[in-house]
């Protein structure tokens, strides 16, 4: 199935949870927030949230310049 | 909200002209006005967001304002860094940054630290003000305001700029999710560019650094929400700002239920990796 990652459109195997995705992309996932549909996602509810077709995310990260 | 109002407002001679705009906005008003008048704020970092925070919340009629920056001025610093004269090359940004607010405002009680905010004096010194701006440019010290204003119970007008935008997010302690409850870790430096090496067009610096004004500002006059618990980003290039609402969690590391940093804050928790292979 198909989701909206960042905007780009991305391939995901069914069953494809926000952790699984995660380590997909090599991403720890305490250095990042990941919004779901335009909500943020619990870090807990990571491994129990299952992606679905047309899903839009957003791993969002801060800005660090001053 | 522990927000002290301890400044008695002089309302003879020029104040009243001064601030008449601010008067005329119904929001805040004389009662508003006095807030502001009787209320501190600290600014950690003189740069592209401390030098338009400070202006306007100097500008606003804040009674108390402290200044806290361990760099010298530089001539790369200057597409956006406005609070400083030409003629400050080479010195504390803190001391002229100081010397600024001074000549905009002679009755403001302004205090310079041209020093690094560190674990060690953090905490202290957040609680000799009323609220917390972090104008500083990178994330240790980002982290560290956080988690020293969650232990010293003080708000924080949080932001980062990079490039033709920013984030914003105003951290109430014991109202609303911190940093750390959206982003736990500090993100390693090769994640991580800073203005030296992405850029940044002075005039988003200053967007986003008058937005943290407008926080503080509202917050310590006790108008309006604030944008606690709602991540601002603004894209200046696409000429777009949204809104992302964040909740608090529970498992946070600095304001969860059972959190592990705590006072004293220990130096090794502001430490950057350099490398993401954690």
């Amino acid at each position: 199935m198909e989701i909206v990652l960042n905007g780009e459109t991305r391939a995901v195997g069914e069953g494809a949870t926000v952790s699984s995705l995660l380590e997909e992309l090599s991403l720890p996932p305490t250095r990042v927030a990941v919004e779901r549909n335009r909500v943020i996602v619990r870090k807990t509810e990571y491994g129990a949230t299952e992606l679905a077709a047309g899903d839009r995310l957003e791993i969002v990260t801060f800005v660090g310049g001053g | 909200m522990g927000i002290r109002y301890n400044i008695t407002m002089d309302w003879s001679g020029e104040n009243t002209l001064r601030y008449s705009r601010n008067l005329l906005v119904e929001e805040l008003g004389e009662r508003g006005q006095e807030r502001l008048f009787g209320s501190s704020v600290l600014v950690v970092g003189a740069g592209g967001l401390g030098s338009p925070a400070l202006l306007y919340l100097a500008a606003a009629g804040i009674g108390r304002i402290g200044v806290i920056d361990f760099d010298r001025l530089e001539i790369t610093n200057l597409n956006r860094q406005v609070i400083h004269p030409y003629a400050s090359l080479g010195r504390w940004k803190a001391d002229s940054a100081a010397d600024t607010l001074r000549a905009f405002r002679p009755d403001l009680a302004v205090e310079a630290y041209p020093r690094a905010l560190k674990a060690e004096n953090a905490v202290a010194l957040f609680r000799q003000y009323d609220a917390v701006v972090d104008a500083c440019d990178n994330f240790p010290t980002k982290y560290l305001c956080n988690d020293a204003a969650v232990v010293a119970r003080r708000p924080l007008v949080h932001a980062g700029v990079l490039r033709f935008g920013g984030q914003l997010l105003v951290v109430v302690p014991g109202q609303g999710p911190c940093l750390r409850c959206l982003i736990p870790e500090i993100p390693p430096r090769k994640d991580a560019p800073g203005c030296s090496e992405a850029g940044i067009v002075g005039a988003a610096a200053g967007i986003v650094g008058a937005w943290q004004a407008m926080e503080a500002i509202k917050l310590l006059a006790g108008i309006g929400p604030s944008a606690k618990g709602r991540l601002l980003t603004v894209d200046a290039l696409a000429g777009e700002a949204t809104r992302l609402a964040v909740a608090r969690d529970p498992s946070c590391p600095s304001c969860g239920d059972r959190p592990r940093i705590a006072e004293p804050l220990s130096p090794a928790d502001y430490l950057q990796e350099r490398s993401c292979n954690a």
